[in-house]
């Protein structure tokens, strides 16, 4: 149904944050789900995570980059505006259970889906280590949030330009693990090359950890699958097995294959979309 | 006019594309009858006594009485007669597999061809909403009774369509952004023309009938939540889900599809139409379709459209076994589908950037009939060939959808997950909970997932109306 957009906030040059009034998805969701956005007739289905919701104020929030041509149109939209659909809440919840020592890693507009998870793994009651990272100081989004719901919260930066200088990878390596913290389990979303390398990590060391995936999806109801990705050899649907997996059984490689099949044709759509722009003269 | 003189008259033959044209361009194939044709093919119907053909039909059409409103002249008088059992004829009239159902029924058929049944329903309903707005039937006083439907493709929209005329107070909820289901996301524009199906169920929203879209029952309600918000009754038609992959090494290389998701970005998200609609599609130049019903049908003749140069259709079993309807085959091969019969694939082969270049492929012959009944198709060992291609779609069928079943306890589902259903009644193990369709029986026709919804149908109101 369509939806009102009622709050936006630009966290970083290309990520923005929104408010969406959907009452029923504010309602029923929980951490890790995800809804599928539409903006317009013509527009296609994309899946955004659901970073918060207020279930009082029947509004959920969403924390999206912008790199494709509807990513750059929805942060064009300004309060007030509708997009055309939103469903959900789709996708299993992340399965929240007292384990003892919870790393919470995110990276670049990673950071966003992990909150919610970061926030249910501290009611738990865990011991939340969380590490958010970016390219630089000037794309670290959510570290309030984020500090809010962490017993630790490390910040990492590619280029040292803030925080601990290396990938969040390595800041897990050298800042938790080896001063001797234990950790019984990592969650880590963001890009696929960052959520290989923590995994790459936490396989040295043992450390079972979650990855949220970001496939291309059509229907995101089980019935088309576009999402389809391998873990432990098997072939699973992003949309209705996961988003969630055992990072140390994804195939990777597969899943930066198959992310992009449409590299071409997102070119081509955003050069046009921007060209639309500029003639309007609403270039940003 | 006598029968002798009816008996003389051929099957009249209906006005379609050029196949040559139509292979490139997603306009439907068939005109359709011209109301010349229309009343010269009525004239064929020899008003049997005991009309076969009604028992040949899933929802019990009168057909010799349309087909002779039609062979007056009166053709929005023919289309009323169909739409006292069926509200959808316009598309029944063109997806049905009439030759296995009332046409295979009819007495004409014993000696030479029977009457076209299906093209005369689609020429009284077309000919009906050439005429404006179409006039809806009359609708019972209010029963104060609250039915959902879940899932709005041909089972659901027969259900809604009966109970709404019968005074209960009805809503579909549909899981994508468009109503319609399969005869939106998977039947193609060529075949089933979408402003048809938008019109049929614009019919439906004029008796009373509606529609939440973008609302996934399982995920933003469950079946108990619709009980406690007031509904008395639901009906789940939510249709084929999973599609079923071989399980042979390669399939997840970019450029394999499933046919679900290669007709839903056809159809549903118009990616033929890619980049004035978002959705894009890959454009492949050699493509092979796996399988051989209706579906591989249409992502073959669909592959074609996109501008495809070779479009494969490879098959295990003989043409004598596809489940496709015989009208398909027939339009696939007209236009140049290259058939690659007992065939099977064994498995894909992909570049370093992980794109399917070539299927390998293994000769199959035909072995001692299998539990289906058909015979069994064996591999000739040694026999590998490569088909060198940039796009494969899978078209060998569906398992059941999880959503509802996840979150609806004890409602008992088969050893596949398909939920179990009264064949007469639609009844499930839950009280109040009817289901019809595909996701009882597992991948069939549109007409049939009606029949199961016209019964549903009957037997909700009658649930309806002892309770309390």
């Amino acid at each position: 149904m369509a939806s009102k957009l009622i709050e936006k906030r630009q966290l970083s040059e290309n990520v923005f944050q929104m408010v969406f009034e959907a009452a029923k998805i504010a309602r029923k969701r929980r951490a890790g789900q995800f809804v599928v956005i539409r903006i317009h007739e013509q527009g296609e289905r994309i899946p955004l995570t659901i970073a918060d919701a207020d279930p009082m104020r029947g509004t959920i929030t969403i924390v999206f980059q912008r790199v494709g041509k509807t990513t750059y149109h929805l942060s064009m939209l300004e309060v007030g505006d509708e997009v055309m659909d939103i469903v959900g809440p789709m996708g299993k919840p992340t399965n929240i259970e007292k384990v003892g020592t919870v790393a919470c890693i995110g990276g670049g507009v990673g950071v966003a889906p992990v909150y919610p998870i970061t926030e249910a793994m501290k009611a738990a009651g865990n011991y939340v280590i969380s590490i958010i990272g970016a390219r630089d100081k000037g794309l670290v989004i959510m570290e309030d949030e984020m500090r809010s719901v962490s017993d630790e919260l490390i910040v990492a930066t590619d280029d040292g330009s803030y925080g601990f200088h290396g990938f969040v990878s390595q800041a897990l390596e050298e800042e938790v693990i080896k001063k001797g913290k234990h950790v019984d389990q990592a969650v880590a979303i963001g890009p696929v090359p960052m959520m290989k390398a923590v995994c790459d990590t936490t396989r040295k060391y043992d450390i079972p950890t979650i990855v949220s995936l970001n496939s291309i999806m059509v229907d995101a109801t089980g019935m088309c699958g576009a999402c389809r990705v391998s873990v432990g050899g098997k072939t699973r649907f992003v949309c209705v097995d996961g988003p969630e997996f055992d990072g140390h059984q994804v195939d990777f490689k597969q899943l930066i294959d198959r992310q992009r099949i449409y590299l071409e044709q997102e070119r081509l759509s955003l050069e046009r979309y921007l060209e639309t722009l500029r003639k309007e003269g609403r270039g940003s | 006019m006598n029968a002798k003189e009816r008996m003389k008259i051929p099957r009249q033959a209906m006005p379609e594309q050029d196949p040559k044209v139509r292979s490139r361009n997603f306009d439907e194939v068939p005109y359709g009858y011209t109301a010349e044709l229309a009343k010269k093919e009525a004239l064929r119907c020899l008003n049997c006594p005991r009309p076969f053909c009604v028992e040949g039909c899933p929802v019990e059409i009168d057909i010799p009485a349309f087909i002779n409103l039609i062979a007056d002249g009166d053709f929005v008088g023919a289309a009323k007669k169909i739409k006292e059992k069926n509200a959808l004829p316009a598309i029944c009239g063109r997806v049905c597999p009439q030759e296995i159902q009332c046409e295979q029924r009819c007495v004409r058929g014993k000696k030479g061809e029977p009457v076209a049944i299906g093209r005369l329903e689609r020429f009284a309903a077309d000919y009906e909403r050439s005429q404006g707005e179409v006039e809806i039937p009359e609708i019972a006083g209010p029963t104060g009774k609250k039915v959902a439907i879940v899932g709005s493709g041909p089972a659901g929209l027969t259900v809604a369509g009966d109970l709404v005329k019968l005074g209960h107070d009805v809503t579909i909820f549909e899981a994508l952004h468009k109503p319609g289901g399969v005869l939106v996301y998977g039947i193609p524009e060529f075949r089933l023309p979408k402003d048809i199906v938008a019109s049929e169920i614009d019919y439906l929203k004029r008796m009373g009938v509606k529609i939440e879209t973008s609302y996934v029952i399982g995920k933003t309600s469950t079946i108990d939540e619709l009980f406690q918000e007031g509904y008395d009754a639901i009906f789940l038609g939510v249709g084929a889900g999973l599609p079923v992959f071989m399980g042979i090494p390669g399939e997840n290389l970019n450029g394999v599809y499933s046919a679900n998701e290669y007709l839903t970005r056809a159809n549903l998200m118009k990616a033929y139409l890619f980049p004035e609609y978002d959705t894009p599609i890959v454009k492949g130049r050699n493509v092979a379709v796996i399988g051989g019903g209706n579906v591989a049908m249409d992502s073959a003749r669909t592959a074609l459209r996109l501008g495809a140069d070779n479009v494969y259709l490879v098959y295990r079993r003989s043409e004598k076994e596809m489940p496709a309807r015989l009208e398909e085959i027939h339009h696939a091969k007209e236009e140049g589908i290259n058939f690659q019969l007992l065939t099977n694939p064994k498995r894909y082969i992909g570049d370093d950037k992980g794109w399917v270049v070539g299927i390998e492929c293994l000769r199959m012959e035909l072995g001692e009939p299998d539990e289906s009944g058909r015979r069994r198709p064996v591999p000739i060992e040694g026999s590998e060939f490569v088909l060198d291609v940039d796009t494969v779609v899978v078209a060998i069928g569906t398992r059941a959808n999880p959503l509802v079943q996840a979150t609806t306890p004890g409602l008992e589902l088969n050893k596949w997950g398909y939920i179990v259903a009264d064949e007469e009644t639609g009844k499930t193990s839950r009280e109040g909970v009817f289901a019809g369709g595909d996701i009882v029986t597992g991948s069939a026709t549109v007409i049939l997932a009606m029949g199961a919804g016209r019964k549903a149908a009957r037997a909700i109101h009658e649930y309806l109306m002892d309770k309390k």
